[in-house]
């Protein structure tokens, strides 16, 4: 299995839209953090790129990724390997080269110019966003053959995350408005897992607004030690059950 | 070696395999014929675990293949349309493959160095022709002298000289007692091949047949003509 | 002239051969302050050497002078009012105070005025108090200097750093202030002036004001208290140069107005705190030159308030500059700084062309529907935020800075 993940890596990090991603990153973070006068405003318009790109890239990049290996994969399994172990390793292959290029994209500047609490958490929540739409591109992937079909669900599904959940949160809020939601928020937060990573930042970074009656009951949850381990428990549930699905759904998928 | 009983498989409404069963010994050279999707693609893919049937079992070596992966050890694959990562050397490719298999130390290269591929070995994948890649796919096969050849439209792509060596290898292989399953269109490649010939339509299995029979069968000296014969008759 | 001199000479004579100065100490002929205060007369001076004083509740009933010497320790043992001061200009100097007693029905101070007038309490330290200075129906009396600090953390156990009630021409001055319910109260206190104070960490407010009026606070600085400061139902009140600083919390303010009218908010610094302002039914209020940086929101500013004055002020870093709650508006915004004001100056006047709408339309979410908080910065609300300013909808219609200025502005 380390082998084939080996493999996988080397190509991806070759690949010229990876090269173009990572560049990308560190083009926006080392412009964003020296036009910004000062630092933390600079983290904020890099919290918006991290946000909306990561997942985009991470999701798109890996749908067509895994289509384009179709071939690939069938001349793998036609080779004396275990299924599971094929797909893992296309997981494990892209999920890390992702995270490595925003690592070097963003990761470094971020490090260089804000190098504390809220820097790092910044930098874990890229590093586990880009795995979690790994995981669910490639669950979109398994789903369909159809590679336009597939990157058109991708597409949406990134949609969703990004904004159709968020319209919902919202519509939701002005319809039960008379109820007391907050903690249900923290409940729905789960749902979206860039909501969750946007909010846990946020705690680190916009303390003064979050500081109001909602943001109170953000802060004394998810800035508890307990808070902390449910939301990263909840991040890599995230992982975790699209890689699941996607993996027994390829176990029995025809090729 | 290779026993297929009443496989059948089916995608949406299309039958792909109907009740197909079929056997294949040590030292036959089996072409697997039939118009497109007549479900040679999918046979094979049977075989090799791709596609799991619907029903019926296949067994290899006595056992059955279903949940197993060791057994392909002893097969080489050539898919029909060979794609590698963009970004990966033959060498790569060659060298994850030995890593893959890294159980079977000896390593038949002859075809690399038969079709010079070692001049190539640094050579990005998405840069190579069709013909190459189609090459690296064939030696790829042949690299660990498996007991069983499947070669999935093997000389689609490839130049005459290219398709020369590479017949001659299969010829050399099946002396050896190997298992050689083809498919082709190309009909007149295959004349000096095989010793089999199976023919399927509409994901029936309508002949399994020796080329002496077949030959007798229908009158016809060459392959391409005797198909053509039954073809019509059909 | 030479009355004038004569009178000088006189008085000074007078203090020399009348007044006398009665020395408290262990190796003094006095044991005990109590004592000294018994057989002192009016204008003496008790002057207290460094030691430990259990006096149990010293009360001081006549014109005199109570100094120590490097902060003499009082000691309330936890049951008494430690000074209690019943007669006018007395000077209570340079104690350490400690251990007052605590009361739920009687409000227990370290040093407490009864009704009188022209005290001076300065240079004191006061520890551990229940209320620290009590200023009960006062005239013109000066608190300076002192360092008042408690550590309780329940309102309920605990009192004012320096309690004002129903006095006028205060002066409060220099004082430190932390760990108490408020730092500073002030009820019914007019024409009074509390200036270059430190109130940190009170439970409550750093500055607690209500029904007070005509008072001006200036160069004072509040820091991290549980709620801000507040300051209700007054008119007349200046508030010049303070320094609000990381007052965080659900219900925290950097100053909270509520009814207040005929004010003036000028040069003060709000940094790091939930709300900067919050305004409810205030009016006539005229605020410039201040700086809002780093808040949560720079100002609250209800509906209900009117002819608030914002002009000449920076906005800075805020992560919403201004919040309302309904459309109508009757204030009056110009000529402020706003570091998100992205429009253009052709005329180079250093004004920009375009007004600046300083409420987003998250903002107004927010206000309506506090759980909406959760997606605070996300594409969808910056989305939304974009089309309100071009299509304005939800956001106030007069609320606009008409003439935003191009750089900060101070």
């Amino acid at each position: 299995m380390k082998k084939i993940i080996k493999y996988v890596m080397t190509d991806i990090l070759r690949n010229r839209i990876v090269l173009v991603y990572t560049v990308f990153l560190l083009i926006t973070s080392f412009s964003v953090f020296s036009l910004e006068d000062n630092n933390s405003k600079g983290l904020l318009s890099l919290l918006n790129v991290i946000l909306i790109v990561v997942p985009l890239v991470s999701i798109i990049f890996s749908t067509i990724y895994v289509y384009n290996s179709a071939e690939f994969i069938e001349l793998l399994v036609s080779q004396p390997l275990k299924r599971k172990s094929i797909w893992l390793s296309l997981f494990t292959g892209l999920a890390s080269s992702l995270s490595f290029a925003f690592f070097i994209g963003a990761g470094i500047p971020v490090l260089l110019y804000q190098p504390n609490s809220v820097g790092c958490m910044m930098i874990g929540i890229g590093i586990l966003l880009s795995v979690i739409f790994v995981a669910i591109a490639m669950l979109a992937a398994v789903q369909t053959r159809d590679k336009a079909k597939g990157i058109g669900i991708a597409i949406l599904l990134w949609l969703y995350f990004s904004l159709l959940f968020d319209g919902l949160v919202l519509f939701l809020l002005f319809q039960f408005a008379d109820y007391p939601l907050e903690k249900p928020m923290i409940a729905i937060s789960a749902l979206n897992p860039i909501d969750l990573g946007r909010i846990l930042i946020l705690l680190q970074l916009d303390v003064s607004a979050m500081m109001g009656y909602t943001g109170a009951i953000f802060k004394d949850f998810f800035g508890t030690y307990i808070g902390g381990i449910f939301s990263f428990t909840v991040l890599l549930i995230w992982i975790g059950i699209p890689v699941f699905f996607s993996t027994r759904k390829f176990n029995r998928k025809d090729l | 070696m290779i026993i297929a009983s009443n496989v059948s498989k089916q995608f949406g409404k299309l039958k792909a395999l109907d009740n197909v069963s079929v056997a294949c010994k040590k030292g036959e050279c089996i072409a697997l014929i039939g118009p497109n999707g007549s479900g040679k693609t999918t046979l094979i893919k049977s075989i090799l675990g791709m596609v799991v049937p619907d029903s019926g079992f296949i067994t290899f070596n006595e056992k059955n293949i279903l949940h197993d992966w060791k057994y392909r050890e002893q097969i080489g694959y050539m898919p029909q349309i060979g794609r590698y990562p963009d970004n990966m050397t033959i060498g790569h490719v060659l060298d994850m493959m030995k890593d893959i298999r890294s159980n079977s130390l000896q390593t038949d290269e002859d075809l690399i160095k038969a079709f010079k591929l070692n001049e190539l070995m640094h050579k990005r994948m998405r840069t190579l022709s069709g013909g190459t890649t189609q090459k690296v796919s064939a030696a790829l096969a042949f690299l660990f002298d498996p007991a069983v050849l499947i070669l999935d439209e093997p000389t689609a792509g490839l130049d005459p000289v290219a398709s020369e060596i590479f017949k001659e290898k299969i010829i050399t292989e099946k002396q050896k007692g190997k298992l050689v399953l083809i498919t082709s269109h190309v009909l007149s490649d295959l004349d000096d091949l095989i010793t089999q010939v199976i023919y399927m339509q509409d994901g029936k299995l309508c002949f399994h047949k020796t080329i002496e029979a077949l030959r007798k069968d229908t009158g016809e000296e060459k392959l391409s003509k005797a198909i053509a014969n039954v073809m019509t008759k059909n | 002239m030479r009355y004038v001199l004569m009178i000088f000479l006189f008085a000074l004579c007078y203090s020399n051969c009348f007044a006398k100065t009665i020395r408290v100490g262990k190796n003094q002929s006095y044991k005990s302050i109590t004592s000294a205060i018994a057989v002192s007369t009016v204008g003496d001076t008790v002057l207290v050497d460094a030691g430990l004083y259990f006096e149990k509740n010293l009360v001081i009933n006549k014109r005199i002078v109570l100094k120590g010497i490097d902060h003499p320790v009082l000691d309330g043992e936890k049951k008494y009012e430690i000074i209690s001061i019943k007669a006018d200009a007395v000077v209570v100097d340079g104690f350490k105070i400690i251990h007052s007693g605590v009361s739920s029905i009687v409000d227990i101070a370290g040093i407490k005025i009864y009704n009188r007038r022209d005290v001076v309490i300065q240079n004191n330290i006061l520890d551990d108090t229940f209320f620290g200075i009590y200023l009960q129906n006062v005239k013109n009396c000066f608190i300076k200097n002192n360092q008042i600090s408690a550590h309780n953390s329940e309102e309920q156990q605990s009192g004012n750093g320096i309690h004002c009630w129903k006095s006028d021409s205060l002066q409060i001055i220099a004082n430190t202030i932390s760990g108490h319910r408020d730092g500073i109260y002030f009820e019914f206190v007019t024409h009074s002036v509390i200036w270059r104070n430190v109130s940190f960490k009170n439970i409550r407010y750093g500055l607690h004001f209500m029904f007070s009026s005509d008072d001006a606070y200036i160069s004072n600085s509040f820091e991290n208290n549980g709620s801000g400061v507040s300051v209700m139902y007054s008119h007349g009140v200046k508030m010049f140069n303070n320094y609000f600083k990381e007052n965080w919390g659900d219900a925290a303010y950097g100053i909270l107005l509520k009814e207040i009218s005929d004010s003036y908010i000028e040069g003060n610094f709000f940094e790091k705190n939930t709300s900067g302002i919050y305004m409810e039914g205030a009016s006539r209020i005229h605020m410039q030159k201040n700086t809002f940086k780093n808040n949560g929101w720079g100002m609250k500013i209800q509906a209900s308030c009117m002819d608030i004055v914002v002009e000449k002020n920076n906005f800075i870093g805020n992560t919403f500059d201004v919040g309302t709650n309904g459309s109508l508006v009757l204030n009056t915004f110009n000529n402020n700084y706003w570091d998100k004001y992205d429009g253009y100056d052709l005329n180079k006047d250093k004004i920009g062309d375009i007004p600046y709408r300083p409420v987003s339309m998250f903002s107004m979410i927010v206000e309506k529907n506090p759980p909406a908080m959760m997606l605070f910065r996300s594409f969808m609300t910056s989305l939304l935020d974009k089309t309100e300013k071009v299509l304005p909808s939800l956001t106030p219609e007069n609320l606009k800075d008409n003439f935003p200025m191009m750089k900060r502005l101070f």
